[in-house]
């Protein structure tokens, strides 16, 4: 019986001969990432423990990018026990605000995330790198703190799921849309503690980008992984890099607790409406409901190719009077290319704000709270009760273009209709 | 490990937002964490809930986003387990690596506000008192039942060092 990627990878990590779904196993990781919220309480525990030295200085990664730049006092002094331990550990990999970004934007793009690594990261979004063809995955504070003591982490080897997508994509319809409408057809645990493997003729045509969006968000289906083999994208994407990684293809005869086909062909922009990413609808069945902010940005959709749609849209355009846009490019880099290209001017010019890379918004940190009674749509991931700041605030979810057109109407609106 | 304490019924998909909003991730400190558990939809359930009381969810308890301060703010009001019928998978390993006691069990429907429950950790037997009725669930694998017997895996870690050494 033949392997999956994701056992693949598991298997690669450990000394054992073979592995099952169910099994409980001890795995070594490539990295272990954590950020301003949940390093503090590993850095303690780690300490608490009686613990001075980490495992492997330059397999720790530390980002503070969830309440970074700093919101107030209290964040600046979780900030500074993750700048005082990577001085303390020599960690080289700690990103202060200048060279930061939103952890799962900025890894890849630094190359520290490649083909067949396993990497984990106490925050739930580590399942982005999978788009890479790495098994990543998120995990708690206390997982971090014994990564740091031996590099090793338990984990239950996963069931996989495939998720096969046919057909040809519309004009507005990416990465995004197509994990909502996965979200919305199996339910916000319709995968739960389950590796998925997103693959068909239209993930081999997708853009590195849009397939960073759909692995961001395999944990919105309660996914531990949500992995896309390494073809000729991933391999154009790493070579950039010093080091390549390791390509591994599930077997013809691996196993799978299920499987879906869907054909996308007639897939219109989907949108998330408040409070669950699994309550999807097309965009066209909510061409009333009225905005008072729109986000562009996050660790699902601040990337360039975003930010160069949501531009595109907004370029020589003015936004709805009243209207609160906020635009947040995911890292230095991508800040500094919408500069280059003009996609900074014309988010301004629109009328919007154009602001530093953070979480900022996303989580309800800061840069962009939500008012009692207010609506917003964001090309982030999760529209929970009170997410973006009042429990009685209200979030939808899309892709950059509907965001971007919806800036524009003040109303949720196709793209096409701009 | 046997709890007893008195039920609070929660529905399916609580997500780790409802346990603690994000506002208040600038704290490590259960107390203070635990002063605000459930907030967003439940605003009075930290000033409510008694040491040693249970929480009871439906699916999915704890999904959403890996912040530990989620368990770490139900430990902190004073609530002892939770019984749910399905939990999210990074609550579920931060629950036993931190020693938060947790049974899965489908009959959370038949459980009422307000009911006593006494549950056994190692056995998987929840008894509700209050209704004289007894549900088996199955306890956790052994791998996991050493952790929540060292007390989480910081201390499980050092035990296996320990041995090593």
């Amino acid at each position: 019986m033949g392997y999956t990627i994701a056992e693949k990878i598991l298997l690669a990590h450990t000394q054992l001969k073979g592995i099952k779904p169910g099994e409980f196993i001890e795995a070594r990781v490539d990295l272990a990432l954590g950020n301003d919220i949940t390093a503090p309480i590993a850095i303690e525990e780690f300490k608490k423990a009686g613990f001075t030295k980490v495992f492997d200085k330059n397999k720790v990664v530390l980002v503070p990018d969830h309440f970074a730049p700093a919101k107030d006092l209290r964040s600046a002094n979780q900030c500074k026990i993750l700048a005082n331990f990577a001085k303390e550990q020599s960690i080289k990999n700690y990103f202060e605000i200048g060279c930061m970004g939103v952890e799962h934007a900025l890894l890849p793009e630094v190359g520290l995330t490649l083909p067949g690594d396993l990497i984990i990261g106490a925050d739930s979004h580590t399942c982005t790198y999978g788009a890479l063809g790495c098994y990543s995955t998120g995990i708690g504070s206390t997982d971090l703190a014994r990564a740091y003591v031996d590099g090793k982490i338990w984990l239950k080897v996963p069931a996989s799921v495939k998720f096969v997508y046919k057909g040809k994509l519309n004009k507005w319809v990416g990465g995004k849309d197509l994990i909502l409408y996965t979200i919305g057809k199996v339910g916000v645990d319709g995968a739960l503690y389950k590796a998925m493997e997103f693959t068909g003729p239209v993930i081999r045509s997708l853009s590195m980008d849009d397939r960073f969006s759909m692995s961001n968000m395999a944990i919105e289906a309660g996914g531990r992984a949500g992995i896309i083999e390494p073809d000729a994208i991933t391999n154009k994407f790493v070579s950039q890099f010093k080091r390549k990684g390791k390509f591994y293809k599930s077997d013809s005869d691996a196993v799978y607790e299920k499987t879906y086909v869907w054909d996308i062909s007639k897939l219109e922009p989907q949108v998330a409406c408040p409070h669950l990413p699994s309550n999807v609808k097309e965009v066209s069945e909510l061409k009333d409901t009225k905005l008072d902010q729109v986000v562009i940005g996050s660790c699902t959709n601040g990337r360039l190719t975003d930010l160069r749609i949501a531009a595109k849209i907004l370029k020589g355009k003015k936004i709805k009077s009243g209207l609160k846009l906020i635009v947040i490019p995911a890292t230095q880099k991508i800040y500094l290319d919408c500069v280059k290209e003009g996609l900074a001017e014309a988010f301004v010019r629109a009328g919007g704000v154009f602001e530093t890379p953070s979480c900022g918004p996303c989580l309800g940190g800061h840069m962009g709270i939500l008012a009692e009674g207010e609506v917003a749509l964001a090309t982030t991931n999760r529209n929970f009760i009170g997410r973006m700041g009042s429990p009685k605030s209200f979030v939808y979810l899309s892709n950059p273009a509907v965001a971007a057109a919806s800036a524009i109407t003040g109303k949720i609106t196709h793209p096409d209709k701009i | 490990m046997i709890i007893k304490g008195k039920a609070h019924k929660f529905g399916d998909d609580i997500n780790t937002d409802d346990i603690i909003s994000a506002k208040y991730l600038v704290s490590t400190d259960a107390k203070e964490l635990g002063s605000h558990c459930m907030e967003s939809i439940s605003p009075d359930f930290a000033k409510k809930v008694q040491p040693g009381d249970i929480i009871v969810g439906g699916e999915n308890f704890g999904c959403g986003s890996s912040r530990e301060h989620a368990p770490l703010a139900i430990k902190g009001c004073g609530v002892r387990a939770v019984v749910a019928k399905s939990f999210a998978a990074i609550f579920f390993r931060n629950s036993i690596n931190i020693g938060l006691p947790f049974l899965e069990s489908q009959e959370t429907d038949n459980i009422n506000e307000g009911d006593t429950l006494e549950i056994n950790i190692s056995s998987g037997i929840i008894k509700n008192l209050t209704q004289d009725k007894t549900y088996k669930t199955a306890p956790f694998p052994k791998f996991l039942q050493d952790i929540v017997e060292d007390g989480g895996l910081m201390n499980y870690i050092k035990a296996k060092e320990r041995k090593h050494v």
